[in-house]
């Protein structure tokens, strides 16, 4: 494959967008530029799936699906809204919404931290893997939906179903979930808590003391798809 | 007369066909436990299938091919549509995606050897990519499942293919189960799980619902694997003339339907009984889907589900499919169910295992409980070593190559120099379901029941 120059922008108005995420997988050398600018998204699909590198991609507008989908070891920051499914399966890096985020923003996110400024939409982590996800606003129903590992901040409401058939993920919320899901329940807030949400809220950059939140858990009464297994009558 | 001399000793002891004996213990069971049977494998009920369909092979009217001496392809190429590299296979014969967890890492290593020296494809399952399969596989097709395990990027671009799963024939709109037996510490922290949870699977994608999604998914996909790579998309036969036209207008480079004799490793009963329909039925409708889009030989089409052998191969091939993916004939080639495991090359009794789980060679299933006493579908320790990865390749190799020699001699029956040329005008049906549902004349007749209103 010809070598692409490195631009510093890309103009999705005018370059395909295979092209501009194939630059992004090209393995970059030492004098390659880090800081990759990308204007007219205009809702796209797909915009920077797959980064493999530490790059730093700024998408100008709103993104459709997938935005930062797997992403490794990159940063990117969405300075507008993102559709279904933003940063879904990271493996490491950040991914930040500066706006507000549609259904199943982090689903099973491995690890790396994503960051929603504003709402996110149903299904927020769900299945979620081992990341960190912080939002600012409130989020939909069935958030948090199977989680396995990881942890979730949410700073305002949730909808029905917070957190159900939790596995080993831990959320932390300031507001009201409208209902807890199956198995889902309040535990006390201990200091480790305090201290591993006072550092993602640092993190994410958003102003809100942890001690306000309170934390929610599997009840693990689901692990074993029926306790009574072995009765007899 | 003598009233007692009456012979009513038959009568009295007359089995009900509705309430037969299994039927009796069934019922039992559930006012027993309260809870819902799960088990391993596919339908054992009997179901219209391949071996309702015959060949009419050359003769007067058409010649057939020297068995030995001419040629009969069975290349196999996948994926043309829109990868840059699609797959290309010596045999159109696959290996079915299974998962480790399921599987030991043994019997995933056979596979991949087996599969390699074959020059065909296996595929990854529920729970990730293993280095025993990817480095034993020249050619491996992974899995995207609903549950996500163990899925990540640097797989995807390891794998030759990938295989978006929507459903499987054992249980088309239900998710995956591996009770906590086998989700020993490598399966716990391949899934992200704690160890010993009865792990379920999710039955939908949690970042996509429908069909208009599912073309942004497989454009994701394709993005970040630089569009080289084809996207399979499996489907459970349920609606399958919808679902493969839905499944090509996402953009899949190659559809597999699996039949509802497709495996599994632990599903509810009931799904495996009675949902879905039989893998006789879906090929046919598959087809018909892709000729009506007039996407036939575009889209390529893989038929699994209850594949064992080359004639069901070579039936497959002359509806229309264009290979076919074999998940539980290759367990049993791996000694599933057989009297005996080898162990340094000497056979040895597994009838003590068989008997401890209340079954016998030939009619166990119990791959749910991770006890199977040949060592195929196990994570346990010991029982693990029953199936080394030696004996296991050849057995599948020899398998896979017989299947293959019974193909072509069929196809050469038929005077085909490419098993890609047999056609459903090479077939005829033994019963009416068949005839019907496999749409081909009735055997001596010119019937082809409710074709055309009739």
């Amino acid at each position: 494959m010809e070598r692409l120059i490195a631009p510093l922008e890309f103009d999705l108005a005018k370059l395909p967008l295979t092209e501009m995420n194939r630059f992004l997988h090209q393995e970059l050398d030492d004098g390659d530029t880090r800081t990759v600018a990308v204007v007219n998204p205009d809702g796209a699909h797909n915009i920077a799936v797959g980064l493999n590198q530490p790059v730093k991609v700024e998408i100008h507008g709103h993104a459709g699906y997938y935005a930062g989908g797997m992403n490794k070891h990159a940063h990117v920051t969405i300075h507008g809204s993102a559709g279904t499914g933003v940063a879904e399966n990271m493996m490491s890096g950040t991914v930040h919404v500066k706006g507000f985020a549609s259904n199943g923003a982090g689903a099973t996110a491995h690890g790396g931290l994503l960051v929603i400024d504003g709402d996110a939409g149903l299904r927020c982590g769900i299945s979620l893997k081992g990341a960190d996800i912080v939002v600012g606003g409130s989020v939909g129903s069935f958030s948090g939906f199977m989680a396995q590992a990881g942890r979730m901040v949410i700073c305002g409401d949730a909808g029905d179903a917070l957190g159900d058939s939790l596995y080993e993920a831990v959320i932390y919320i300031k507001g009201e979930p409208k209902s807890l899901g199956a198995d889902a329940q309040f535990e006390p807030m201990t200091d480790a808590d305090v201290e591993a949400l006072a550092g993602l809220l640092d993190r994410a950059g958003l102003d809100h003391d942890p001690k306000s939140f309170r934390r929610i858990a599997s009840a693990r009464q689901l692990y074993h798809w029926n306790a009574d297994a072995n009765q007899e009558y | 007369m003598d009233i007692k001399s009456i012979p009513i000793k038959r009568l009295s002891t007359e089995e009900s066909a509705t309430f037969d004996r299994s039927t009796i213990d069934y019922i039992q069971k559930a006012a027993a436990h309260g809870l819902y049977e799960i088990r391993g494998l596919g339908a054992k009920r009997q179901l219209p299938h391949f071996d309702d369909l015959l060949f009419l092979a050359g003769s007067l009217s058409r010649y057939p091919l020297e068995g030995y001496r001419e040629k009969c392809v069975t290349k196999t190429v996948l994926g043309t549509r829109f990868a840059k590299k699609p797959i290309e296979l010596a045999i159109p014969i696959t290996v079915a995606g299974m998962s480790f967890g399921a599987l030991s890492a043994n019997v995933k290593e056979s596979l991949g050897r087996a599969a390699t020296e074959l020059g065909t494809t296996t595929t990854t399952g529920d729970g990730g990519m293993t280095p025993e399969e990817r480095n034993s596989s020249k050619t491996l097709v992974y899995q995207c499942l609903p549950s996500r395990y163990g899925f990540n990027p640097d797989d995807v671009r390891r794998a030759d293919a990938i295989e978006v799963v929507i459903g499987q024939g054992a249980k088309p709109g239900g998710g995956g189960m591996l009770l906590g037996q086998k989700v020993n510490p490598r399966v716990a922290k391949m899934r992200t799980l704690p160890q010993g949870v009865d792990q379920r699977s999710a039955c939908r994608h949690p970042d996509w619902t429908g069909p208009d999604d599912l073309a942004i998914k497989i454009q994701e996909l394709r993005e970040l694997t630089d569009w080289e790579k084809p996207i399979y998309v499996k489907v459970g036969a349920t609606r399958v003339f919808n679902d493969v036209k839905l499944a090509v207008h996402a953009g899949a480079d190659v559809v597999v339907v699996d039949g509802m004799q497709g495996g599994t490793a632990a599903t509810q009963t009931c799904y495996i009984e009675h949902i879905g329909i039989p893998t006789l039925a879906a090929v046919r409708q598959a087809v018909d889907a892709l000729e009506d889009l007039n996407m036939k030989g575009k889209v390529q089409l893989i038929v699994s589900g209850g594949i064992r052998s080359g004639a069901d191969v070579a039936k497959a091939l002359a509806l229309g499919a264009d290979a076919v993916a074999i998940g539980q004939g290759i367990l049993v080639a791996l000694g599933c169910n057989s009297e005996t495991y080898v162990q340094n090359g000497e056979h040895h009794s597994a009838l003590e295992g068989y008997d401890a789980l209340g079954t016998a060679p030939g009619f166990c299933h119990h791959c749910h409980t991770g006890k199977c006493p040949v060592g195929v579908t196990t994570q346990d320790s010991v029982l693990e070593q029953r199936l080394q990865p030696d004996v296991g390749s050849r057995r599948v190799r020899n398998y896979l190559k017989t299947l293959n020699m019974e193909l072509t001699t069929i196809a050469r029956a038929c005077g085909k120099q490419n098993v890609h040329h047999l056609e459903r005008e090479d077939l005829v049906a033994l019963t009416l379901e068949a005839a019907a549902m496999a749409r081909v004349p009735l055997a001596g007749t010119n019937w082809i029941p409710g074709f055309g209103g009739r």
